[in-house]
């Protein structure tokens, strides 16, 4: 893909309500890469928290293809939504034996990428340019992991960034214990995993726990904070966000 | 359909089984010590397999191939074993099963059987159903040994002591073993030494053996066990009669698709190259082992998973147990909290599967999609895919008022533009609620504190610029 192309921002409902920093920290970040970026104000939800527990919505996926069709491609700060978008739609569309609708949510799926990937993949790029003189560890989160195969690239763009002190964390593919309406509907469990992620980052000394999605982070700073831990939790985005002038932080 | 102890418990559900387990910190350190030297060991075995994901690939598609004409290969099967003189029953279901094996026994005359470890009897709660016709079957897998003496149930498919640690298995052997000598200790030899005069006494005298089988050979009837401790030959080589109880999803083509298995189990199960002992058997062997051969092919559920076109990759399964070893949830609850036959991410999908998710509705939210069963397993089952498949199944079977609703709310919010703009400003509500909310969100707030909600949500910010 060139530049020139329409770029569209899926923020996502819980960074569009809970954690707009995230999503401006995404808008900063493209237009200082060059990428103009627009936030179709159409946009809700892409279904995943409903589809986990249970709940089909193929309004939703409707909803998604609508608003965002006519771009080139669409960037989300959010791995976990992204996987939904590509491994759940059409599997939604299907189970509503909408097979039109499974063919459109396999097209938008396509053209959808995650933050990480969209910066690697489509603008070939791994260093944008960041300043964040902080230590931090970086939590690959299960669905950037292993639904989207994101691999490294995550950590390739921590990399490059300048003054930045990244230190590896202890049993780092292990779930948080997040997992949408799991932590409400097994919260004994969840709470269990939530206590061995966080002891495995305070091990780290880190100032900044960091990830590809703020839902896991709500979980884990949820936890840091009601321990008074100070650790902070910042998205991706927020730390390449940052310059010399602005940070995060 | 009585499916016999697919499900064991149904009350209390998971969650509650969950935690009471989650408090239990000896049964926590115990499960997390053995899972972890598991999921080492494999890990590093796998690293080495340069054509692991092939081999995966692989099983797959044989296993895919055998459930696509499962009528064909049955057939097949059942002809060639009967040709070399194995007698062949059919169960529908656990009663029909433990019934057929019963009668078995009853015709030889004998009151005591030993038992090669199986997972499939366990299902079929057999023990249980001779005991009644009074028939003693003794385990003679160490691990199974323990269970059964301490009245206990299996907690791990491929390790089913392994929520016990060495100090609890003296105490059980010196409690409930006869012959245990008195001055028994824990060292690992000393507990594994009076385990085996124990079961050495039972090999020699007793004639009547069962056992499941890892592996159905359709080309030529034969039967495949994959164990480490030598005592599954023993039952299958000593006695004079074998039954040996098989579910359908377990055949396989061809000898020479062993290649494949004997490479993905032996390094999923244990982390071992290859297991100590593969028993393949054939009919009978005349002057040669078991006498009498009895094979009974169970459905009890599968035919119904069959069905089921995203489930039905769970009848691929080898019952390796990688899928527990590396799975957060199982590592935190063990294997007794999902209250079923087979636990963990498999069983969270296998068991609604084949006794209908009405019958085991909380069983698909027993994980947090994380998808690290997937990623083990050996033979590609998609859990995660399933779970969430099977949660759809399970909330149209049961509807849930309450949740219903919250649902309801959530997507009618989300249905627009102006709705959701409405949505998000209530939400800065939250910062009133932040360290204690009221239910359901009480669950989240007892550990975690919710998020501080912003002064303005992103689209406003968007729309200011
Ligand atoms: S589902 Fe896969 S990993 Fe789990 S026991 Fe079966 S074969 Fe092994």
């Amino acid at each position: 893909m060139m530049h020139g192309m329409r770029v569209a921002l899926f923020a996502t409902c819980l960074i569009d309500a809970l954690y707009p920093d995230a999503g401006k920290a995404t808008v900063h970040l493209l237009e200082r890469l060059d990428q103009p970026v627009e936030f179709p104000l159409e946009q809700t939800c892409c279904g995943q928290m409903h589809a986990n527990s249970g709940y089909f919505q193929p309004s939703l996926v409707r909803r998604y293809i609508d608003t965002f069709t006519d771009y080139d491609a669409i960037v989300t700060p959010s791995a976990s939504c992204a996987g939904a978008i590509r491994h759940q739609h059409a599997m939604i569309a299907r189970a509503a034996q909408d097979d039109a609708l499974a063919a459109a949510a396999q097209q938008t799926a396509g053209k959808t990428y995650e933050l990480s990937q969209f910066l690697i993949d489509v603008l070939h790029t791994d260093d944008v340019g960041a300043y964040f003189p902080h230590r931090v560890t970086y939590h690959p989160t299960c669905h950037s992991l292993r639904m989207l195969q994101l691999g490294d690239r995550p950590l390739r763009l921590l990399k490059k960034v300048r003054g930045i002190d990244l230190v590896d964390l202890p049993n780092d593919q292990e779930c948080c214990g997040f997992g949408g309406t799991f932590s409400i509907k097994n919260p004994d469990v969840s709470a269990a995993m939530l206590a061995d992620k966080m002891e495995s980052v305070i091990e780290t000394g880190a100032e900044v726990l960091c990830a590809g999605d703020r839902s896991c982070l709500m979980h884990i700073g949820g936890g840091l904070e009601r321990i008074r831990a100070g650790v902070k939790t910042l998205h991706l985005a927020e730390i390449l966000a940052s310059t010399d002038g602005e940070t995060a932080h | 359909m009585n499916t016999g102890e697919l499900i064991w418990t149904e009350d209390p559900p998971f969650p509650e089984n969950a935690k009471r387990a989650v408090d239990n910190s000896q049964l926590r350190r115990n499960v997390r010590n053995a899972t972890a030297t598991i999921r080492q060991r494999r890990a590093g075995l796998v690293a080495e397999t340069p054509d692991w994901q092939e081999l995966r690939k692989a099983g797959a598609a044989i296993k895919d191939d055998v459930l696509h004409h499962l009528d064909a290969y049955l057939e097949e099967f059942e002809r060639n074993a009967a040709n070399r003189r194995a007698t062949v029953h059919w169960a529908r279901d656990a009663a029909e099963a433990s019934q057929t094996i019963t009668d078995l026994i009853k015709k030889t005359g004998e009151t005591e059987v030993i038992k090669v470890k199986s997972m499939v009897t366990q299902e079929i709660g057999l023990v249980d159903a001779l005991q009644n016709a009074g028939i003693n079957a003794h385990e003679t897998d160490l691990a199974e040994l323990i269970v059964q003496l301490a009245h206990d149930r299996p907690s791990h498919i491929v390790v089913p002591a392994l929520h016990r640690n060495r100090a609890e298995i003296r105490r059980i052997f010196l409690d409930h073993m006869a012959d245990a000598p008195r001055d028994l200790t824990d060292d690992p030899h000393a507990l594994a030494e009076a385990a085996r005069l124990h079961l050495r006494r039972l090999f020699l005298r007793t004639k009547v053996a069962i056992s499941g089988a890892n592996f159905a050979i359709a080309e030529t009837g034969g039967l495949l066990v994959a164990e480490s401790e030598g005592n599954g030959r023993m039952c299958l080589t000593l006695p004079e009669t074998l039954i040996s109880v098989v579910g359908i999803e377990k055949l396989i083509p061809t000898f020479s698709d062993l290649e494949v298995f004997l490479q993905l189990l032996p390094r999923s199960a244990t982390g071992e190259r290859m297991n100590p002992y593969n028993s393949v058997w054939t009919g009978v062997t005349p002057g040669d082992g078991p006498q009498a051969v009895h094979i009974v092919l169970l459905d009890n559920g599968r035919t119904r998973a069959l069905a089921d076109a995203t489930g039905r990759q769970a009848l691929r399964c080898i019952r390796c147990a990688a899928c527990l070893n590396v799975c957060p949830v199982y590592e935190r609850t063990g294997g007794h909290a999902y209250g079923a036959t087979y636990p963990g991410p498999i069983g969270a999908i296998l068991t609604p599967l084949l006794v209908g998710v009405e019958h085991a509705p909380q069983l698909p939210f027993a994980s947090s999609l994380c998808g690290a069963c997937y990623e083990v397993c050996p033979v590609e089952i998609d859990i995660p895919t399933v779970l969430v498949k099977l949660r759809h199944d399970a909330v149209n079977a049961h509807r849930h008022r309450a949740e219903d609703a919250a649902f309801a709310t959530a997507a009618s919010a989300m249905s627009g533009r102006r709705r959701w703009s409405a949505a998000l400003k209530a939400a800065r509500l939250m910062r009133f609620v932040r360290h204690g909310a009221p239910p359901p969100l009480h669950r989240w707030t007892r550990t975690r504190d919710l998020p501080d909600p912003p002064g303005e949500p992103f689209r406003e910010w968007w729309r200011k610029r």
